[in-house]
Parts: C-alpha cells; structure tokens; sequence
C-alpha cells in the first residue's frame, strides 16, 4: 500500500530527495515521498556498513525497484550508528511509510552545521513542483 | 499520423523531452540503470517526436506512467509492475500493444517468400494458424522474432517488434519477389494482449489451440483473435480496426481485466525466458546461440541457414542462458558475467521475490545449476544458471 504524498514540516531535505530528522547531534535520513513514488515499488535496498562514514552530497547506497536503481544521497555528512534492517529485508516498507518505518539509517552529524545548507518542507514543496 | 490521435486532439504529437517524470526526478550526477533506459538504449534528454496508439487518452485517464518505448509514448505502469504482474498471474491482465508492427504479405508465391526469408518452416501452418519464427541474416543474426499468421492461401499477417517495423519492412520489401506483396498495416491496427489463467473466461471465449486465430466478435467489436501472447500464460491477443480500439479497451476493463503496462510485461515475459529482440537477441546473435533452434528448420533454405548448420555442427561458443540470482542483488542488462559474459536482460522476479535474468556466457557454463558471478556496479554477487522456464506454475 503506498503512502499518500506528504512532505513533514519538522524534517529537512536535500534538494536530491532525500529528507533529514534532526535530534541533537543525530539524524535519520531517509528518502522522500516524492523519491519513492518515481521508482515505484522498492524490491532492494543496498545499506551501508555500521560505522561507515557518509559524505554530505555524497551516495551512500542504493535503493532498486523493478524499473531502476537509483543512488541515495546524504544530505548530512557523518558516521552509520544504525542501518533500518527492516528496510532492507522489506524494501516496500520504504514506499509504505518513508518518513516513518521506511527510514534508512541513521547517523551521529559530523558537521551539524550543514544542516544550514538543507531546505525546510515548504521550500521543498516548491522544489517537487518544479520537477 | 500513425494509428490516429485521440479522439478530439487533432493536433500533431507533441515534441517532448526524451525523459518521463522518473528519469527527470533523478537528474545528473545519479547513475540511473533504468528499465527505460535499458529498453530504449538512450540516456540522455533529447527531442525526439513520439507517436501514440489509439489508447493513448485511456491510459492517462487511468493514470499512467508514460515512457518513450520504440517511438511511442506507451503506459510503464498504471498501480504498479508488481501488481500487474502479480493479476496476470493470478486472473486477467490487459496490455495494448498497438505500437507493435502489423505487415500483410500477400500473392500466389507468398508462401515460398516467406519460407526463403523467415527461419521456421512456413509450410507447416494452414489456414487459421501461427507460428514463432525469425527474421535472418547472412549471419544467422536475427533481425527480428515475430509471429507469423496465415489467413488463407497466399494471405499471410506478420506481426512485429515495435522497434523493428521499419527495418522488417524494409528488408521483405527489398526482397519482394514477384507474386508477393508485403505492405505495412501497422496504422490500420489496434491490438490488445489479454492474457492470464481467467482470461478466455472473462471474455467468454472457448478454450482453443495455442497458435491458432480465428475472426470473431467481442461485444459488439469485429476482431481477430489470436491465441497467442509473451506472458507464459494462457490468453489471446486481439487485433482490431484502430478506431475501435478503444472501445474494445473500455469492453475487456469492464469484463474485469487489469490494464497492464509494459514493466509488467518485461517480468513477465522474462520469468519465462522469453527473449526481447535488442535485449537477447539482435542481428549480432545467432539463433543457435540464443537457443531458438527450436525454431529455425535448418532443413528449409532461407538466408543465413548454413551459417546456422554450422553453428549447430559445431556447437556455438556461448549460449542465452537464464538465472537466478543466490544473493540480493537485482541483475540489469550490460552488467558483465565473470568469466566472459554479460547480462542481457534483468529484472526482479515478482513470482520468485528474487533477482532473475538472461546472459550470454561461454558454452562450457551453460548447464542448468553452474554457478555465475555477476558484478552488480563493482560488487560481485552470486547467482545459478536456471532451466528454462525460471518460473513455472505451482512452483
């Protein structure tokens, strides 16, 4: 079952689709309503390792469905504290829930102030409207 | 104009970017190893002019995905791959496939033509049947598969890869002898592949030989119906006057059919090893090689044939194989198999919930079960050499 679009207002996004929730000096990141539906249904998830490092605007796996595969980009630069392996053994959950359950991992920020360079949701509604 | 714009849209077909929502979402900098890419062998955005079937306004009033696919703007999808996939499994899935090339071979000499220019032995259809043959080279290279239909004595009914209309058209008409005249029919034509275990059912139509066709009615719509179809299940294609396409659309939709897209029919077709003409097989492959000497008569003579004896004396130095992949890993066309060969399709199998696909690899790692190392962008992974079908029913 695929979600309906949305775009949180408490979390920030990378202009590749990607979305960011702030706690501290963590962040979870996922892909956003917008990524999934223009893949369609997610059949593999390619996570990376725990405690491997991710660079801002840089790719830090893939998500794959039928059609295509595309890489995910970090919107924050950091470490891999957690991979969401529900995601990965259920890809489809991304498509389900993207801001929830189909989160992919989850990182202690290297440089919180990045955060600063990432688009708040109405200026990201704009960015989808433009697409 | 091919195949008439929609009703009430007189207008020429647009000029649009070579790119559909998906492709344009992920713009560069992402590798993008998309199924349209693959399909359409393009990546970049360019301006090209797509043609459209006479379906064109029910798909987008079904809320297709379009894509560029063979010239045409054609329906990917509509809910979903794995949901069309999964209902022509299941019960009845409907795909148009008016893009596809119709040609008419007609005259006194038409039969033996056509037994010099196409691979399997014309002789042995009559009236009211079909058979699967190829298109040849001096090669044995295989300029297209295409099914060919005999109507009556010296009437014959060809139908083609979307792709390939042009090139096949051209090649029989270069060809023509005399007593023979090919013509392309492809405008005049819709044609609906209704396929899937309850599809006869929902049409009310009685079981029949595969590979045979028959005139008929199907509410109130004059239509050829043709038991034959590239989903590995029962199910018949239906060819009709273009301009009633859509009314023989919106009849099988309300029997309870499921609009299909062309995603679908690539899972489809390939979980039956049935191979797609510019993924597994092209004008570089023989038809040895590609495992279509079933149908290749190498006891007929039609161009390339002794080419094919060859290859068949000898044994081909690799071979079209199917497989499964052992890890999770989604194989795609292009990506190379260890050893000396190369993913020629790839998909994710929706019946396995596995990576499956086809590949060229050297004759000695053709056997069912050998094991296959795949690079999947840089990273090896697993997977085994499959019996054909990959998917069989109740398995």
């Amino acid at each position: 079952m695929a979600a309906a679009e949305s775009y949180p207002d408490d979390l920030r996004y990378h202009p590749e689709h990607d979305w960011a929730r702030i706690a501290g000096d963590e962040a979870t990141l996922g892909i956003t309503w917008f990524a999934q539906d223009a893949l369609g249904e997610l059949v593999h998830y390619e996570a990376p390792a725990v405690g491997a490092a991710v660079t801002k605007d840089g790719s830090y796996g893939e998500v794959e469905s039928v059609k295509a595969v595309s890489d995910i980009v970090a919107p924050l630069s950091g470490e891999v504290l957690e991979v969401n392996e529900k995601a990965v053994d259920e890809p489809e959950t991304v498509n389900e829930d993207p801001y929830g359950e189909g989160w992919l991992i989850r990182i202690r920020m290297s440089d919180p102030a990045e955060i600063d360079a990432l688009m708040d949701a109405d200026a990201y509604r704009a960015h989808v409207a433009d697409q | 104009m091919r195949l008439g714009e929609p009703p009430g849209s007189p207008r020429p077909p647009p000029l649009v970017r070579f790119a559909d929502k998906a492709l344009r979402a992920f713009p560069e900098g992402r590798r993008w190893h998309g199924w349209e890419q693959v399909v359409g062998g393009r990546v970049a955005l360019v301006e090209a002019t797509l043609e459209r079937t006479p379906l064109f306004a029910r798909h987008v009033s079904l809320g297709a995905r379009m894509v560029p696919f063979a010239g045409f703007e054609m329906p990917v999808q509509y809910e979903g791959v794995i949901p069309e996939h999964r209902a022509v499994r299941a019960d009845c899935g409907v795909f148009d496939v008016s893009h596809m090339g119709e040609l008419h071979v007609d005259g006194p000499t038409t039969a033996a033509f056509l037994q010099e220019m196409l691979s399997n032995d014309v002789d042995r259809i009559g009236d009211g049947e079909a058979q699967y043959t190829l298109l040849t080279n001096e090669q044995g290279g295989i300029v297209d598969d295409l099914i060919a239909y005999r109507l009556a004595f010296g009437q014959y009914y060809l139908v083609v890869n979307a792709s390939n209309r042009e090139a096949v058209y051209r090649w029989l008409k270069e060809s023509e002898a005399r007593g023979s005249e090919v013509r392309d029919a492809s405008d005049d034509y819709g044609l609906l592949a209704v396929q899937g275990p309850r599809s006869l059912e929902r049409l009310g139509l009685p079981d029949a030989a595969a590979f045979t066709h028959e005139m008929g009615e199907l509410d109130g719509v004059e239509v050829m119906i043709c038991r034959t179809g590239y989903t590995g299940e029962k199910g018949v294609e239906l060819c009709c006057a273009a301009e009633d396409a859509p009314d023989l659309w919106d009849a099988i939709l309300a029997r309870g059919a499921v609009p299909c897209g062309l995603g679908a029919r690539d899972t489809l077709r390939l979980e039956v090893c049935y191979p797609l003409h510019g993924n597994d097989i092209s004008p570089e492959t023989d038809a040895i090689s590609a495992g279509l000497g079933w149908a290749c008569a190498l006891d007929t003579d039609f161009t390339g044939v002794e080419t094919l004896r060859r290859i068949r004396e000898e044994g081909p130095a690799r071979k079209l194989v199917p497989f499964v992949m052992e890890e999770r890993a989604v194989p795609r066309q292009g990506m190379p198999i260890e050893g000396g060969g190369e993913v020629t399709s790839g998909t994710h199998s929706p019946m396995l919930d596995r990576g499956i696909g086809m590949g060229y690899v050297p004759a000695g790692s053709a056997a069912p079960n050998t094991e296959l190392v795949i690079d999947v962008r840089g990273k090896p992974r697993r997977a085994r050499v499959a019996k054909k079908p990959i998917y069989r029913k109740g398995e």
